[in-house]
C-alpha cells in the first residue's frame, strides 16, 4: 500500500511542478511566446521528463552489490540497459559517420539522411548477416556437440557453477550455448528469410496477376484469400504443423521442410494483398495504359512497366513480412512444434533455459541466457523495423 | 482613414528535407476596411501562404520568420493564442477553396454555421441560425430555410461554396480570405458564386482578400490587384489600371497569353474523307448509356475542341476512339476505314496511327523510366529502330519539343518540370508518328505561361506535320486559342457544332449560350454587365432552367 | 436508412458465409491426415479391437461429406465429440470421461476473462496515448513513443512475458510468475494471478493499437475540415471534442476490434509461458499430442471469434460513417 501511496505523492509533485514551472518560465522569460502558448499538458511533460532522468540517473550509481552481500541485480539489469543503449548509440553514429564518407554517391546521400535508429537497425543486420553466415567459423563448439559438462551457469563464475571456457554456461545435456546462440542466427534467421523468399514468390506473382489480368482469376483468388485470412495465422499455422507431424513421421520428411512450407502459404496471403493493391494502383496510372494502347504484351507491362515501380512499397512489405515470419517461427520453436532438434534455435533455446530467470535475485548473469536468446530475436525484428519505418517514413515523406 | 489589416515585411519559412526555406521573400500589404485587394500568381507563388498568415495562422512545416502581420492594430505574429482566437471566426473569416472537404460530415451545416456566433458570444444559437436562413435566401441558394438541415454531403459543390461564404459572413467579419473558392467548380457553377460573393461582400461593406490564380475572375472581384511570383511581389494596382497598363515584364506575359490565337485556317473542302469519323457512337458503363448518338468528322490538319463541363462525356468520346471503351452502337473510322472497337483487335498500324496526351502529365510517364527509354520505346515498337538508329530518333523529337537532347536523354521524369513533362508525353506520341493525336485537357493542370508554349509547340508541330488534333477541354480561352472546329457536348451528347467562328458569334444553342456567357473575361464590367443582361435575380439557376 | 441496413446484413452475411467456409476449411485439412485416424491416435501397439471401437466412435466409415455434416451439427449444437485423450481413457477401462465441450467451457472462461482483463488496461491507455502522439507530434515524447512502441511490436511475447516476470515477480515479487487460477477463487486474487499474462498482452496489444491510433488521428488532423475549425477561432478543446472525435471514432473502433482479434494469437503463447489455464494453453497441448477432435474444435473457436470481432469492427465503422446515415 505505501508504494501506492508513493506514486500518488510522485504524480501529485509533478503535477504541482508542472504549474510552477510554467509559471516560472513566463516570469524570467518576460512571457516569452513559448511559455505563453505553453498548454499545462506540455509543461507536465517536461517536469515528468526530467524527473526520470534524474530518477534515472540515480539509481544507475545505486551501489551493485547490498550490504548484505547479495548482488543489487535491479541496478545491474539497469545499468546493462543503459550501457547497451549508449554503445548502441555511438555505434549507430560511428556507422552513420562512416556510410557518409565510404561508398558511392548514391549511398552517401542516403546516410546523410538517416536517422540514426535507421543506421543502428542497418548496422545490426549486417552483424546478423555476418554472424549467419560465418556461424562455423565464429562458434567455439559446434551446435549439437554434446561437451562434459551439463548445467553449467552462466557469467564464467566457478563460485556459482559457472565455466570460464563456456562463458554462457552450458544446456541441459552439455551442449554450449554461447555456440548454439550463434548458429542459432544461422538457423532461425535462415529459415525465416527462405520463408519469406517462398512467401514472396507465391503470393507476389499470384498478386500482380491479379491485378493485370482481374476478372474471375482475381476473384477465385481474392476469395481463397478472404477465407484463408479469416483463421488466425499462428493458429492455422498450429494446426497444419499438427497434420504434417504426422505426415513428417510417415515420409520421414524433416518437420522444419513442413513448417517453411506452410508459413509460406500462410503469409503468401497477406503478400498477396498487398501486390495486388500495389498492381491495382499501378495499373490505372496513364503510362499503362498508353503502353496497352500501344499494343505492348502482358509480358512487357509486367516486367517492364508494373514492376519496377511496386519495388519500393515491397521492399518495404519484405521487411515486414520477415519480421513476422520471424516472429512465427520463433513462437513456433517456443511452444515445441517449429525447428526441430538438434538444430539450435532461439525460440527453442528461451523455453529450454526460461527456469534460470528465477536465479536472477542472486546471480543476473544466469538468468541473462534465455534473455539473451530472446533478445537476440527481437533486437533483429526491432532493426528490420526501424529500417522499414525509415523506408515508408521517406516514401511518404516524397509524396507531400 | 487607417488601414484595417497592415503586413509589413513578412517573411515565411517552409520547411524540406529537414532545412528551413524562404517560401515568402517579404511581402507588404494595406487594406482598408470594406476594399477588396486580388491576390493573383501561379502555383507556388504562396498565394494561400500570404493569405493564411493575414489571419496570424501558419500551417504545420510553415513559420513565419519575420515581419508584422497588423490586424486593427494588433500584431498577429506576437499575439497569444487567445487573443488570436478571439479574432479569428468573429473578426477575420475564411472561405477554403474545397468546400466539400472544409465542411465536417458529421454535423449539420447550420450547426456549422451557428457555431462561431455562439463560441464567440455574439448572438444566441437561435437567432444566428434564422440569420443563417437570410444569408442562404441572400446568397440564392434554393430552399434557404431548409438546406442548413442537410448534412454537408447532400448538398452539392457549389451551393456548399455559397454556404460556406454565408457561413463566414455569420459573424459579420471585417475581413474575409477567400483561398480559390470557385477553381473546383464548373464555369456556369462559378458564375453563381462569383455574384453571391461579389453582392454579399458589397453589401456588409467587409474587407476581404481574394486568392485566385485566374486574371479574369479576379479582375470582376477586386478593388487591387497584387501579382506574386515565387514569394515575391510583381506590383500592385487598382484593377482597371492593372489591366489596362500593366508596369512589370511578368505582369504583361501573364496578360499576353489571354491574346494569343491561332488564324483560323480555310473551310474544310466537303468532299475529302475525315482522318477520323465518329458515326452516332452510343457508351455504356455498365448498363447505363454515357454517350447518346454523339457523330462529328475530323479533318487532316485540323483541330477539333471537343467542350462541355465534368461529366459531359467529353473524356469518354476519348476512350471510345481508342477502342479502351468498344461502343455499343455506331463505330469509329479512320481515313474512311472502319476500326474494331476494341483496340486489342486493332493491328500495330491502326494503333500507331491515332496518339493520346494525357492530362497528368506525371501520371502519363513511368517514374522509373529515363527520357531516353520513355520516347525510345515507341521509336523501337513501331519503326524497328535500335541502337544508334534509335539514338538519333529520339534525339530529334527531343529537339522537335524543344528539349536539348544530351541533358534530357538521361533524365527521369522526376526530374523534370510540369511543362517539361508534358513535352515528353508529346514527343512519345510523335515518336509513333501518326495522324491524329488526342489531346485531353492537356494544359489545365499547368500555369498559364507553360500551357502557352505547349499550345504554340502543338500549333506548330501540325503546320510542319500536319497532324490533326481531338482537344478535350473545358477552358474556352484554350479553345479560342488553337480550335478550328468546336464540339460542345453535355450529358453524353453533342449539344452543337461548328466552325470556331460560327460558334463564338451568336445565335447558338442556348446550353452554348450559358458555356460561353459564363466564361470569366478580363473587363472589370463583365460580370456587372452579365448579370444586368441575364437579370440579376435568375442568373446561373434560371438560364439552365431555360433550356 | 435501409440502404443502411441493406449494407449491415450484407455484411453479417458474408462473415457467416466466410465462417461457414473456414469450418470446411478446417475440416478438409484435417482430413489431410495420412492413412487411418484411428491408428494414427492409438499409434503402435493397438489391438485391432480398439481401433475398430474407435473407427465406429468416430463414424470413420462413413463418406468424408456426411462425417462433415456431422461435425458441424455437432458444433452448432455445442456437441464437440470426445477427445482421444479421453477416447483412450475410457478404451482402458477408465470412467467418468469428459467431453470436450465440458473440457473447453472452463478454459474458454478464463481466456475471456483474461482478453477482458487485458482489454480494460489496453484500450483507455492506448488511446490516450494514441491521441496524445497525435497532438504533440514530432515532439520529443512522440519520438520516444515510437522507439517504445517499435521496439514492443518487434519483441516475441514470450519475451515481454520474460521481462516482466524477471522484473515484477523475481526481482520484486509483486505478481506471481505462475497464474493457476481454479474456479470459485475469489475475484482479487483471480485478478492478481491473471495480472502478468494480462500485462505482457497489455503491452504488446497497447503498442499496435496506440500506433494505430495516432496514424488515424493524424491523418484526422490534417482535413480540410479541422483547420476551418481553427480558423473559426474555436478552442483547441473544442476542435478536438466537436470536430476531431465524432470523425475519429470510426477509425478508433477499428482499430481495437481489430487488435482485439490479434489478441486471440498472443494468447496462446502468453497462456503456455504463465501456465494459465486458457484455451490457448489447451489448444497447444492437444496439438503437441495430436489430439485432432481438441485441434479442431479450438481452432473453430478462435477463427469465429476472429471472424466476429473483424466483422464487429467492420459493421462499427459503418454505422459511424455520416455519409452513410444520412443517405442523400
Amino acid at each position: 500500500m505505501s508504494g501506492l501511496l508513493w506514486f500518488v505523492a510522485i504524480v501529485l509533485s509533478i503535477a504541482l511542478g508542472a504549474h510552477v514551472f510554467r509559471f516560472a518560465g513566463q516570469k524570467l522569460t518576460g512571457n516569452a511566446p513559448k511559455f505563453r502558448d505553453m498548454s499545462y499538458g506540455v509543461a507536465f511533460g517536461y517536469v515528468l521528463g526530467a524527473f526520470l532522468l534524474f530518477w534515472s540517473v540515480w539509481y544507475y550509481f545505486q551501489p551493485k552489490v547490498l550490504d548484505t552481500g547479495v548482488p543489487n541485480a535491479g541496478v545491474v539489469f539497469f545499468r546493462w540497459a543503459v550501457q547497451g543503449f549508449i554503445i548502441a548509440s555511438i555505434a549507430a553514429f560511428l556507422f552513420r559517420l562512416f556510410g557518409r564518407v565510404v561508398g558511392t554517391d548514391g549511398s552517401r546521400k542516403l546516410f546523410r539522411s538517416m536517422p540514426l535508429t535507421a543506421s543502428f537497425g542497418i548496422l545490426v543486420i549486417l552483424i546478423y548477416a555476418i554472424i549467419a553466415v560465418f556461424a562455423g567459423q565464429i562458434a567455439p563448439y559446434g551446435q549439437a556437440e554434446i561437451l562434459g559438462a551439463a548445467n553449467v551457469m552462466a557469467g564464467g563464475d566457478p563460485a556459482i557453477g559457472g565455466d570460464p571456457a563456456y562463458p554462457l554456461g552450458t544446456d541441459q545435456i552439455g551442449r554450449d550455448i554461447l555456440s548454439r546462440l550463434i548458429y542459432g542466427a544461422q538457423n532461425t534467421v535462415g529459415i525465416a528469410f527462405i520463408t519469406t523468399l517462398l512467401a514472396f514468390f507465391i503470393g507476389g506473382s499470384l498478386g500482380f496477376l491479379a491485378a493485370t489480368l482481374q476478372g474471375w482469376l482475381d476473384q477465385l483468388l481474392s476469395r481463397s484469400v478472404d477465407v484463408l485470412m479469416a483463421i488466425p495465422s499462428l493458429i492455422f499455422a498450429l494446426l497444419l504443423m499438427t497434420i504434417a507431424s504426422v505426415w513428417a513421421d510417415r515420409l520421414g520428411i524433416p518437420l522444419t521442410i513442413f513448417m517453411v512450407l506452410i508459413i509460406a502459404v500462410i503469409d503468401s496471403t497477406r503478400v498477396y494483398r498487398l501486390a495486388r493493391a500495389v498492381g491495382l494502383n499501378i495499373v490505372v496510372m496513364d503510362y499503362i495504359e498508353a503502353a496497352k494502347l500501344r499494343g505492348e504484351g502482358l509480358g512487357y507491362l509486367v516486367f517492364k512497366e508494373i514492376l519496377p515501380n511496386a519495388m519500393a512499397p515491397l521492399l518495404a512489405e519484405f521487411g515486414l513480412r520477415f519480421c513476422f515470419v520471424f516472429l512465427t517461427i520463433a513462437a513456433l520453436s517456443f511452444l515445441g512444434v517449429g525447428i526441430q532438434p538438434p538444430l539450435a534455435d532461439w525460440g527453442t533455446m528461451v523455453k529450454d533455459l526460461a527456469p534460470f530467470i528465477n536465479f536472477a535475485a542472486f546471480a543476473p548473469t544466469v538468468a541473462a541466457a534465455p534473455l539473451l536468446a530472446a533478445g537476440a530475436i527481437a533486437l533483429l525484428t526491432v532493426a528490420v523495423n526501424f529500417v522499414v519505418d525509415w523506408m515508408l517514413h521517406k516514401s511518404s515523406g516524397l509524396k507531400e | 482613414m487607417s488601414s484595417l489589416l497592415k503586413i509589413r515585411g513578412l517573411k515565411i519559412d517552409g520547411r524540406s528535407d529537414e532545412t528551413w526555406n524562404p517560401i515568402i521573400k517579404g511581402v507588404d500589404m494595406d487594406l482598408k476596411k470594406g476594399e477588396v485587394l486580388g491576390l493573383i500568381g501561379e502555383s507556388g507563388a504562396g498565394k494561400s501562404t500570404i493569405g493564411l498568415a493575414a489571419m496570424g495562422y501558419t500551417r504545420d512545416g510553415v513559420r513565419i520568420s519575420e515581419g508584422t502581420v497588423e490586424f486593427d492594430g494588433i500584431d498577429l505574429v506576437t499575439a497569444s493564442a487567445a487573443v488570436k482566437r478571439n479574432l479569428l471566426g468573429k473578426r477575420i473569416a475564411y472561405v477554403a477553396q474545397s468546400a466539400a472537404a472544409s465542411f465536417n460530415p458529421a454535423h449539420k451545416i447550420i450547426d456549422q454555421h451557428t457555431e462561431a456566433p455562439v463560441q464567440h458570444g455574439v448572438d444566441n444559437r437561435a437567432n444566428s441560425a434564422a440569420d443563417g436562413m437570410e444569408l442562404y435566401r441572400k446568397l440564392r441558394l434554393p430552399n434557404p430555410d431548409e438546406i442548413g438541415f442537410r448534412y454537408p454531403h447532400q448538398v452539392s459543390g457549389g451551393q456548399l461554396q455559397r454556404a460556406m461564404t454565408a457561413m463566414a459572413m455569420s459573424c459579420r467579419p471585417d475581413l474575409i480570405i477567400f483561398d480559390e473558392p470557385t477553381t473546383a467548380l464548373d464555369v456556369t457553377t462559378q458564375i453563381e458564386v462569383l455574384a453571391a460573393i461579389r453582392e454579399i461582400v458589397e453589401e456588409f461593406d467587409t474587407a476581404a482578400i481574394y486568392i485566385t490564380h485566374d486574371l479574369a475572375v479576379v479582375a470582376q472581384m477586386a478593388d487591387r490587384i497584387k501579382v506574386l511570383l515565387r514569394g515575391d511581389e510583381v506590383e500592385e494596382a487598382d484593377t482597371r489600371t492593372m489591366l489596362s497598363n500593366p508596369q512589370e515584364d511578368y505582369t504583361k506575359s501573364l496578360w499576353a497569353v489571354r491574346a494569343f490565337e491561332r488564324p483560323a485556317k480555310p473551310a474544310v473542302n466537303t468532299g475529302s474523307t475525315p482522318v477520323v469519323s465518329v458515326n452516332g457512337i452510343t457508351a455504356a458503363y455498365g448498363k447505363t448509356d454515357v454517350l447518346h448518338d454523339v457523330s462529328f468528322d475530323i479533318h487532316a490538319g485540323r483541330t477539333v475542341a471537343v467542350v462541355g463541363e465534368s461529366g459531359s462525356g467529353k473524356s469518354t468520346t476519348a476512350r471510345c476512339i481508342t477502342g479502351l471503351l468498344p461502343p455499343r452502337i455506331g463505330d469509329i473510322s479512320f481515313d474512311g476505314e472502319v476500326l474494331p472497337g476494341n483496340y486489342k483487335k486493332r493491328n500495330k498500324d491502326q494503333l500507331r496511327q491515332a496518339q493520346m496526351i494525357y492530362q497528368m502529365a506525371d501520371t502519363a510517364l513511368n517514374p522509373r523510366k529515363t527520357i531516353g527509354q520513355i520516347i525510345g520505346r515507341p521509336v523501337q515498337f513501331y519503326m524497328g529502330l535500335t541502337g544508334a538508329e534509335r539514338r538519333k530518333r529520339v534525339n530529334e523529337l527531343l529537339e522537335q519539343i524543344e528539349l536539348e537532347p544530351d541533358t534530357y536523354f538521361n533524365r527521369l521524369p522526376s526530374e523534370l518540370s510540369g511543362g517539361q513533362k508534358q513535352r515528353i508525353g508529346i514527343a512519345r506520341a510523335l515518336a509513333a508518328e501518326p495522324k491524329f493525336i488526342i489531346c485531353d485537357e492537356v494544359t489545365s493542370a499547368l500555369d498559364q505561361l507553360v500551357a502557352e508554349g505547349i499550345l504554340r509547340l502543338l500549333g506548330d508541330l501540325q503546320d510542319k506535320l500536319g497532324l490533326s488534333y481531338m482537344f478535350i477541354t473545358h477552358d474556352l480561352a484554350t479553345v479560342k486559342a488553337i480550335a478550328d472546329e468546336v464540339v460542345v457536348m453535355k450529358d453524353g451528347k453533342v449539344v452543337e457544332q461548328g466552325p470556331k467562328l460560327d460558334m463564338f458569334t451568336p445565335p447558338h444553342h442556348a446550353y452554348t449560350d450559358l458555356l460561353l456567357s459564363s466564361v470569366p473575361e478580363m473587363d472589370p464590367d463583365w460580370l456587372t454587365d452579365l448579370l444586368q443582361e441575364r437579370g440579376v435575380d435568375n442568373i446561373g439557376d434560371a438560364a439552365v432552367g431555360k433550356m | 436508412m435501409s440502404s443502411l441496413l441493406r449494407i449491415v446484413l450484407q455484411r453479417l452475411a458474408l462473415g457467416l458465409v466466410t465462417l461457414f467456409v473456414v469450418s470446411i476449411v478446417i475440416f478438409v485439412a484435417v482430413n489431410l491426415l495420412p492413412g487411418d485416424f484411428a491408428e494414427a491416435i492409438l499409434g503402435q501397439g493397438a489391438t485391432p479391437e480398439s481401433v475398430a471401437s474407435i473407427r465406429r466412435d468416430l463414424g470413420l466409415d462413413q463418406p468424408m461429406f456426411f462425417r462433415y455434416i456431422d461435425w458441424l451439427k455437432g458444433m452448432l449444437t455445442l456437441d464437440l465429440g470426445t477427445s482421444f485423450a479421453q477416447l483412450n481413457f475410457a478404451n482402458f477401462g477408465g470412467a467418468g470421461t469428459t467431453t470436450i465441450a465440458e473440457q473447453i467451457a472452463p478454459r474458454l472462461g478464463n481466456t475471456m476473462f483474461l482478453a477482458t482483463v487485458t482489454a480494460a488496461i489496453a484500450v483507455p491507455l492506448a488511446v490516450t496515448l494514441g491521441i496524445l502522439a497525435a497532438l504533440y507530434r514530432n515532439t520529443a515524447f512522440d519520438k520516444i513513443a515510437n522507439m517504445f512502441t517499435l521496439s514492443s511490436i518487434s519483441s516475441p511475447e514470450f519475451f515481454m512475458a520474460y521481462v516482466l516476470i524477471l522484473f515484477l515477480a523475481v526481482l520484486n515479487p509483486i505478481f506471481p510468475s505462475l497464474s493457476n487460477i481454479f474456479e470459485g477463487m475469489p475475484f482479487s486474487e483471480r485478478l492478481e494471478k491473471s495480472m502478468l499474462p494480462a500485462l505482457t498482452l497489455t503491452l504488446v496489444v497497447t503498442a499496435h493499437m496506440m500506433r494505430m491510433t495516432r496514424a488515424a488521428i493524424i491523418n484526422l488532423l490534417a482535413s480540410p475540415y479541422i483547420e476551418m475549425a481553427r480558423l473559426k477561432g474555436l478552442s483547441p478543446m473544442r476542435v478536438i471534442v466537436k470536430h476531431a472525435l465524432p470523425n475519429a471514432l470510426a477509425p478508433i473502433i477499428n482499430v481495437i476490434a481489430l487488435n482485439l482479434a490479434y489478441l486471440i494469437t498472443g494468447v496462446v503463447v502468453v497462456e503456455v509461458v504463465f501456465v494459465y489455464p486458457g484455451i490457448g494453453q489447451l489448444f497447444v497441448d492437444s496439438v503437441k499430442i495430436r489430439d485432432i477432435p481438441v485441434v479442431q474444435a479450438c481452432c473453430l473457436i478462435f477463427a469465429a471469434a476472429y471472424i466476429l470481432l473483424n466483422l464487429t469492427a467492420d459493421i462499427m465503422s459503418i454505422l459511424s460513417n455520416p455519409r452513410l446515415r444520412h443517405p442523400k
